[in-house]
């Protein structure tokens, strides 16, 4: 195991370098000088100046790289050419949304996505295994935005139930500790924030869970129709124990093992997912600070986020590997 | 392969054939199984259908987006004249639903496209040769997989400006390892096969022996994967239209579509919203049950159902 680890992490190093390398090229790969075009109409030429020093470019390209992941390697991604912010100073302010957001959809996508799944299974051929079937795969072929604003129609603009997007209402005071609004009210003891808080996340959650959810439905059914042909399910029901324990105890658990790897597989489509929905509830996380800062060129943004997202990414998965082996034994390392 | 090799055994020995059931192709049972299929053949008329959309529409109803307004029309919903109703410039979103699938499939189709060949040959070149230009290539798929897709392809567009060709580049590159992949498993998985060695011992040159002997290995997991990745592939040219990366104005796509939807939605005007992204759905629905259909027609072993 121990072996394993180093190796999967040494591996990792590498790649994430390979990453910060290709992430840093970006900016110099734009066509024509990025202070330029970067300032657009605002390019004087002591403003070209300062944003040339500001980016290094005015240095040969192996040191302005080695400066870049040397600052980096500090927790530094530069600062915002627009309002002049510090670029990690801002991604840790807005990420707790992001992981609410993010959070909230994987609760949506394995409570229901998971029961969905079993029932499916057990009760396979049914209507209910067939109209679960249709709704899971039209889930996953469904453009996220388009749900999105499909459910703000419905549940903000017609209904009028649930708030159409931001993370508060307009005119509530809210003094941040960690800025995640669920985690601050518990902390200030404020219930009413809280589920003020929890109204405006189900719509942008259960737009984002949606494609997890249907994709990890599909896994659950199928891989529990494969354990409950198994010979051990078999004697399970053959000792005379109740259904639901044969399905619950017997069946589930090993199901379960290949629902693991997929439900860690979301993370991408969870981060892709959240800069579009992000977009369509104006929820003020690192997806739509992203998408802001490519309209305005602000490249340093665009650098610092696309490469926090990558290393979240690749990360994740290291770890979603590395618990897979942990709790399937039969994976040998390799 | 396996048809050539049945077909000349029994041509050669009329016992055999007299002994053996009827020569079948591989592929042939593969089609039979994808067209007693259900959900694959629903997948297929979908396909088709919006193919065709894509292609004879322009043809047959030749359209310029850049004169099409009618500003006593705005915002009508659908009626007889206007089957899905007309946008806030007046134009009639079915004519412009079906312009625009020109351009979701032909990004989807022609993305995929580009990354199947550009992946299949990094991938066979790349297990073939092995040593440092496999620890190098791979590397390179390995840092390319470290983006979430739609994010990569964001930042690919970002940096090369907007517009549809863009996407169709960007989108193409964020695919390319998926390929890569599948065609470098192939080669590693028949490499020590005896066959090759074989076709070695005749003399055979290493390009014709990848593409002769291991491409044709890789098809079928390759067609699979290129279904599902045209329907993710759509999925992203919607989602970078939405963005305003992809197609520019005033030319019809159907995530700008949505895009331009967004400010109508509190003036109650839901066929703007609802008729573009029915059709994503319904072409990305399309290609997923014909790639799923594909899936369980070539390995019947990995039967979903």
């Amino acid at each position: 195991m121990g072996h394993y680890l180093l190796k999967r992490s040494l591996t990792l190093i590498l790649v994430l370098l390979g990453v910060s390398l290709l992430v840093f090229g970006f900016v110099r790969l734009i066509p024509g000088d990025p202070a330029v075009v970067m300032l657009g109409e605002r390019a004087t030429p002591e403003n070209i100046e300062r944003i040339r020093a500001q980016l290094g470019l005015d240095k040969p390209v192996y040191e302005q790289y080695l400066i870049f992941i040397s600052n980096a390697l500090r927790g530094d991604l530069g600062t915002s050419v627009l309002r002049q912010e510090p670029v990690t100073r801002e991604i840790i302010r807005r990420f707790p949304a992001t992981i609410e957001l993010a959070f909230g959809a994987m609760i949506i996508a394995t409570l229901l996505g998971i029961p969905l799944g079993i029932l499916s299974a057990v009760k396979r051929n049914s209507w209910f295994d067939a109209s679960s079937m249709v709704v899971a795969l039209t889930g996953v072929s469904m453009p996220v935005f388009w749900l999105g604003l499909m459910l703000i129609f419905l549940f903000a603009v017609t209904l009028r139930w649930l708030p159409s997007g931001a993370r508060l209402d307009a005119n509530t005071q809210f003094q941040p500790i960690t800025n995640s609004v669920l985690l601050d009210s518990l902390l200030q003891g404020n219930p009413a924030l809280f589920f003020q808080g929890v109204r405006h996340l189900i719509l942008p959650a259960l737009a984002l869970g949606t494609i997890p959810m249907a994709i990890i439905a599909r896994m659950t059914r199928s891989s529990m129709l494969e354990v409950l042909n198994q010979d051990y399910v078999r004697t399970a029901r053959a000792k005379g124990l109740h259904e639901r324990g044969v399905i619950l105890r017997h069946a589930l658990r090993n199901a379960l093992l290949p629902v693991i790897t997929v439900v860690g597989l979301q993370v991408g489509i969870l981060l892709s997912g959240a800069i579009l929905t992000e977009t369509v509830f104006s929820w003020p996380g690192i997806g739509r600070w992203l998408v802001d800062a490519i309209y305005a060129r602000d490249y340093p943004i665009v650098q610092g986020v696309t490469l926090t997202i990558a290393i979240i990414f690749v990360v994740i998965n290291l770890f979603v590997d590395v618990l897979y082996t942990l709790v399937d034994p039969r994976v040998r390392l390799d | 392969m396996s048809t050539a090799m049945t077909s000349r055994a029994s041509a050669a020995s009329p016992t055999a054939q007299a002994l053996t059931r009827p020569p079948r192709s591989l592929w042939r049972d593969a089609g039979e199984r994808l067209l007693s299929n259900r959900l694959a053949q629903l997948g297929m008329v979908i396909v088709v259908f919006f193919i065709f959309l894509a292609l004879f529409v322009p043809i047959l109803f030749p359209y310029d987006a850049r004169v099409d307004s009618d500003l006593v029309a705005q915002l009508n919903p659908p009626s007889l004249k206007h089957p899905m109703g007309t946008d806030e410039q007046g134009r009639d979103v079915l004519r412009r639903i079906a312009h625009g699938a020109q351009a979701s499939l032909g990004v989807g189709i022609g993305a995929v496209s580009i990354a199947v060949i550009v992946g299949t040959i990094l991938g066979l070149v790349s297990g073939y040769v092995g040593r440092s230009l496999d620890l190098g290539l791979m590397f390179g798929m390995d840092i390319l997989l470290s983006f979430p897709g739609l994010l990569l392809a964001i930042a690919v567009v970002a940096l090369i400006g907007p517009g549809l060709r863009n996407s169709l580049l960007a989108i193409s590159i964020v695919s390319i390892p998926v390929y890569a992949r599948i065609a470098r498993a192939t080669v590693l998985s028949l490499k020590q096969q005896e066959y090759i060695t074989a076709a070695h011992a005749v003399g055979a040159q290493g390009g014709r022996i990848l593409f002769r002997h291991v491409f044709p290995n890789s098809l079928s997991p390759v067609m699979v994967a290129a279904t599902l990745g045209i329907a993710a592939a759509i999925l992203e040219t919607a989602a970078l239209g939405f963005l305003g990366l992809g197609q520019q104005p005033p030319y019809p796509e159907w995530g700008a579509m949505l895009a331009d939807s967004v400010k109508y939605l509190t003036s109650g005007a839901w066929w703007v919203l609802l008729f573009p992204g029915l059709m994503i759905m319904l072409t990305v629905l399309g290609f997923n049950l014909l790639g799923d259909g594909l899936r369980d027609a070539l390995d019947p072993r990995l039967r979903t159902s």
